[in-house]
């Protein structure tokens, strides 16, 4: 609960009067300053009429057929009574109070009457007193400034001779105590605990109740009041008592400790155990019983009480398991009052650390609750089994049947509950069946659930996943049946499995979610799915190949029900698909983003040409696109299809397996049933490595070691990196240099660390960051010194050197330089492959020109988790004067400890 | 603790508020609105309470009216039903076979039995004997005090 902060000035008090009570400050001035602060506003005004009473009022009002007829009655009698108040007619007023109090119930503004209320509370008659108090808990709330005022008018009446005048004051303060009036009261509340008379005692108990629940500081002083509460007989002040006790138990651990060691003459645990237990075995009481139970609210209390006196305290728990087993054992279960006793019980007996017999016991007793006929038994009983779950797993599970079929309960509020109870019970035993409930309830649940339900399975189906494939197919079940209330984390984390998945699983995920896209677009339901139709476009732009392969034929797609509905499409129809959904106007802009590059992922994957037409003209039409990313895109991609079509290929490659953000909890006891096959492989580097391992052999002894040239600063001014190619913006036939940096791919486009990298971001990153050249390096490579470090090629005053570097972990930094004597070398790329071990990751070069003295830098990082010997082939392709040069290598003659 | 209680009519209409928490009127005004709304689209069969932004709500009808009590998280259910049932038995007592109607004559007084139930979101007294009769003997001094004008 959060309180507004009180206004320091209030402007119809004297500064130095300011807030704090003062003494002299009695009803008699409070009195002269209200009616002073009334008359400076106020004209005096025509004597008034007999006011309309109450009654007749509330019979006028509803009496009134509309709203409108309604409110000009109001209206009338507002204006009515507002001069009255100017007035200061004193006899009526309480009457006038008594009916804007019905008006602000209607909920007409009633603030005016807030003064009056004060002025009836300090008129010496009862009735003004009772009216005015009813008021000012009605019309004041903390916020208002007269507080200082009903703080005075308080102060008085809580001494008062009338024991009612002081309940009527300690109830206002309990209701509407602020603060700053709980400090100003706290002794005066104090006083009253200790009084003789059992009304005021009571009243003034939760009053302090209400003081330390706003102000924790002013618990100390209420200690020694409170502690005697217990040893009345008077049931009012008895559970006003323990409910006092309760919060101060429940707010401070050493306030909790005092009660347990030093509670005057008894301990509090036996006695709040006798106090129970001559309220269990009293005979009938009429005063207090309720259905034949001896006031149950004074039980509930005490119970509550002595479970937090119980928790972690295994003497005080000792202390209370005779009388928690004998309430559970004798209360009558017909009526709701026992049921009320035997749940505030079991919750005890769950709390402390109870007998193990005594736990069965109350367990049992939630078993009889859950399949009780009334909905409000079945509610707390799903309740307590919740806050019981982590205490004793194995014998909430034995209720998991009713608890699952709590789930299609027509009521929300158990259905929540069951919801909850639900997954708090998944495990790796029953994870299949449970989840198959789980998801049917996430189809039909209500939207509120949704967002809530989908991101629970999805965990679960992290944490317990009995296999790869059960797993990727709740993924795309709850893709398909959360919609768009998925969480957006879920999109990424799903992607980011099936690019680290195996190809044949790949295959299949391409095909399943092909089938979901395919009925969500025919359907019309795209809108309401965007989460899976960004992770589709994702899948079936990489693995579309596999998609309409008939290769990939021998993957079974028979679901849980036995039914195969996959049917292979046509590459044709894929476009079509794809053309529907970009052409929808209700799929969002990153739905979109996700489709377009996904199409033109796809025109690598698609052999035909008429495929490949089709694409270019879908992909053409977005240059025009009215959102401005979608047309760059557009554009950018447009080009692939023009003037660097011979890029596309490699542009588009497949995308490297995604490391995992965070590792996946995998439960260690739980079989994997490995549907990974072992030869698990990264495509991308594959392809690079064989593209290599195609050519000739390379003889690997050829490299000399030569003294490291002198760096020279680094000079490329044109830094025509892929990104800036991809940036669209000054793509012109003038500028050639550009083009075959693009080869480097993948491993240049993205950047390795980036999250959730999707290719998105890699292709769309802002273009106005080309990677800086490396000076820095330089100076590093002197410092480091115990760089390894090797020229690999040398050819017609063309040099490259290679210097490798540790890093953390297993890994090392490459860093290849290329200087040119003689030439300026143009459209220079540097390729490189390792073994399939090993994880390669490019960053973005220098440069691709290269001019005499100038140097050409090339970061490549390498992950070797195996620590297998690093291989290293290189390429090196570049223009001299309009000739293109090929020259390649390989080096193994890494130092042995680079990884180490 | 009770945070509130509200107590309205089938047609949605406030009989009753109180408020042991500090919200500005127009915080209160669609608290009331929203719950109200909330409650009365529930069916006859359902449970009696209501998980509802941080509070849980415990409801129960009695013929046309609703009464309806805010609670926090770690109070028991169970038990503020037979709070709601013994604020009706006591307006029953008192009124004489209460309704509606007579909630909505005599609010006031229904305000008053309640300040003698609950104290500041607990409750203050189990005997029902002890709150009629302190009841009573406020009207009593009320009527000596004003034997000269009726004024309510």
């Amino acid at each position: 609960m959060a309180y507004p902060m009180y206004e320091v000035d209030w402007s119809v008090l004297p500064p130095e009067q300011n807030r704090r009570f003062n003494p002299a400050f009695n009803i008699a001035t409070i009195k002269q300053v209200v009616n002073e602060a009334i008359e400076r506003v106020a004209p005096v005004s025509v004597r008034m009429p007999t006011p309309t009473r109450l009654r007749d009022l509330i019979r006028q009002i509803r009496a009134a057929r509309t709203a409108a007829e309604e409110r000009s009655v109001v209206n009338k009698e507002c204006a009515y009574i507002r001069s009255t108040f100017r007035e200061e007619d004193s006899v009526w007023r309480c009457r006038n109070i008594a009916k804007l109090l019905y008006i602000h119930m209607l909920g007409y503004p009633a603030h005016f009457g807030q003064l009056e209320c004060l002025k009836l509370i300090a008129s010496p008659r009862f009735t003004d007193k009772r009216v005015g108090y009813l008021g000012a808990m009605l019309l004041l709330d903390e916020r208002q400034d007269v507080h200082l005022l009903i703080t005075n008018c308080l102060k008085n009446d809580l001494n008062s001779n009338t024991q009612f005048v002081v309940g009527l004051a300690l109830c206002t303060l309990g209701a509407i105590a602020s603060p700053e009036m709980a400090r100003d009261l706290a002794s005066e509340v104090e006083r009253l605990i200790k009084s003789p008379n059992a009304y005021i005692k009571k009243k003034a108990a939760l009053c302090a109740f209400r003081i330390i629940r706003r102000v924790p500081d002013l618990m100390e002083m209420f200690l020694p009041a409170t502690r005697s509460l217990l040893t009345e007989k008077n049931h009012g002040v008895l559970i006003t008592g323990v409910t006092l006790i309760t919060e101060m138990c429940e707010n401070s651990p050493d306030t909790l400790n005092h009660f347990k060691k030093e509670s005057g003459q008894r301990e509090i645990v036996p006695n709040l155990v006798r106090i129970l237990k001559n309220l269990i075995l009293a005979g009938y009481s009429p005063e207090h019983d309720v259905s034949g139970v001896s006031d149950p609210f004074l039980q509930v209390k005490i119970l509550r009480l002595l479970r937090i006196l119980g928790k972690n305290d295994a003497e005080a728990s000792e202390a209370m398991n005779d009388i928690l087993a004998q309430v559970a054992t004798n209360t009558e279960t017909s009526k709701n009052v026992g049921n009320t006793i035997l749940y505030e019980t079991v919750l005890s007996i769950m709390d402390i650390k109870s007998e193990s017999s005594l736990r069965v016991l109350a367990v049992n007793i939630l078993g009889r609750f859950l399949l009780n006929n009334d909905k409000n038994i079945r509610y707390v009983a799903l309740n307590t089994l919740l806050r019981t779950v982590h205490v004793d797993t194995s014998a909430v599970q034995r209720h998991r049947t009713t608890i699952l079929e709590c789930l299609k309960d027509p009521d929300i509020s158990i259905r929540r509950r069951a919801m909850e109870l639900s997954f708090a019970l998944v495990n790796g035993q029953n994870i299949r069946g449970m989840m198959k409930e789980l998801l049917a309830f996430l189809e039909r649940s209500d939207a509120e659930f949704k967002a809530h339900c989908s991101s629970a399975v999805v965990l679960a189906a992290e944490r317990y996943a009995p296999s790869d494939k059960w797993h990727l197919d709740t993924l795309f079940k709850v893709l398909l049946k959360a919609g768009n209330y998925l969480r957006d984390d879920t999109v990424s984390s799903t992607i980011q499995i099936i690019s680290s998945a195996a190809t044949e699983r790949q295959a299949y995920g391409a095909m399943r979610l092909w089938t979901s896209l395919e009925q969500s677009a025919v359907s019309g339901l795209a809108t309401e799915k965007q989460p899976l139709i960004q992770v589709a476009a994702w899948t079936i732009g990489e693995y579309g190949d596999l998609l309409v392969s008939e290769a990939s034929s021998a993957i079974s797609m028979v679901d849980e029900d036995g039914v195969d509905d996959f049917v292979r499409p046509t590459e044709e129809y894929v476009i079509d698909i794809y053309q529907k959904l970009l052409w929808s106007t209700q799929l969002s802009i990153s739905t979109k983003e996700f489709l377009l590059l996904s199409l033109a992922k796809l025109s690598t994957r698609f052999t035909t040409q008429a495929s490949q037409e089709k694409i270019r003209v879908i992909i053409d039409t977005f240059g025009s696109h009215i959102h401005i990313e979608l047309q760059q895109r557009g554009v950018e991609l447009s080009q692939l299809f023009r003037q660097y079509g011979h890029l596309r290929p490699a542009l588009l490659e497949r995308m490297p397996a995604m490391e995992p953000v965070a590792a996946p909890h995998r439960d260690e006891q739980e079989l994997d049933l490995s549907d990974t096959s072992p030869d698990h492989t990264k495509p991308d580097q594959d392809a690079l490595l064989d593209l290599i391992n195609g050519s000739d052999s390379l003889t690997n002894g050829d490299v000399e070691h030569q003294p490291e040239q002198i760096a020279t600063t680094n000079n490329n001014t044109s830094s025509n990196d892929i990104l800036d190619l991809l940036s669209g913006l000054d793509l012109t036939p003038s500028v050639p240099a550009a083009a075959p940096a693009v080869l480097l791919a993948n491993n240049n486009v993205e950047p390795s660390a980036a999250p959730a990298a999707l290719l998105l971001d890699g292709l769309f990153a802002p273009p106005a960051t080309p990677q800086p050249p490396h000076p820095a390096d330089a100076n590093e490579r002197n410092a480091a010194g115990a760089e390894w470090e090797r020229a690999v090629l040398e050819r017609g005053g063309v040099r490259v050197c290679v210097s490798a570097r540790r890093a953390a972990g297993a890994a090392a930094t490459l860093t290849a330089r290329a200087t040119s004597q003689l030439h300026t070398l143009t459209d220079f790329l540097f390729q490189a492959a390792v073994p399939k071990k090993i994880q390669l990751d490019m960053m973005s070069p220098s440069g691709t020109t290269l001019s005499p003295q100038g140097e050409i830098t090339q970061v490549l990082k390498v992950t070797n988790p195996t620590k297998t010997p690093l291989r290293l082939r290189i390429r090196v392709s570049y223009n001299i004067d309009g000739t293109p040069v090929l020259e390649q290598t390989e080096i193994n003659n890494f130092p042995a400890d680079l990884f180490n | 603790m009770m945070q509130f209680m509200l107590l309205f009519s089938r047609q949605g209409k406030l009989r009753l508020q109180k408020w042991y928490v500090a919200h500005p009127d127009k915080l209160k005004k669609k608290i009331t609105r929203e719950l109200i709304t909330t409650v009365l689209a529930r069916k006859p069969k359902m449970c009696s309470f209501l998980e509802w932004k941080d509070v849980k709500v415990v409801y129960k009808r009695y013929a046309s009216l609703y009464f309806c009590c805010a609670m926090e998280q770690e109070d028991n259910e169970l038990l503020t039903l037979e709070l709601i049932h013994r604020y009706v038995e006591l307006l029953d007592k008192y009124l004489g076979s209460v309704c509606e109607l007579d909630i909505i004559f005599n609010f006031e007084k229904a305000y008053f039995i309640l300040d003698e139930l609950v104290l500041g979101g607990e409750l203050q007294e189990t005997s029902k004997k002890n709150v009629l009769k302190a009841i009573a003997a406020q009207d009593l001094l009320q009527e000596v005090s004003s034997q000269d004008n009726e004024l309510v």
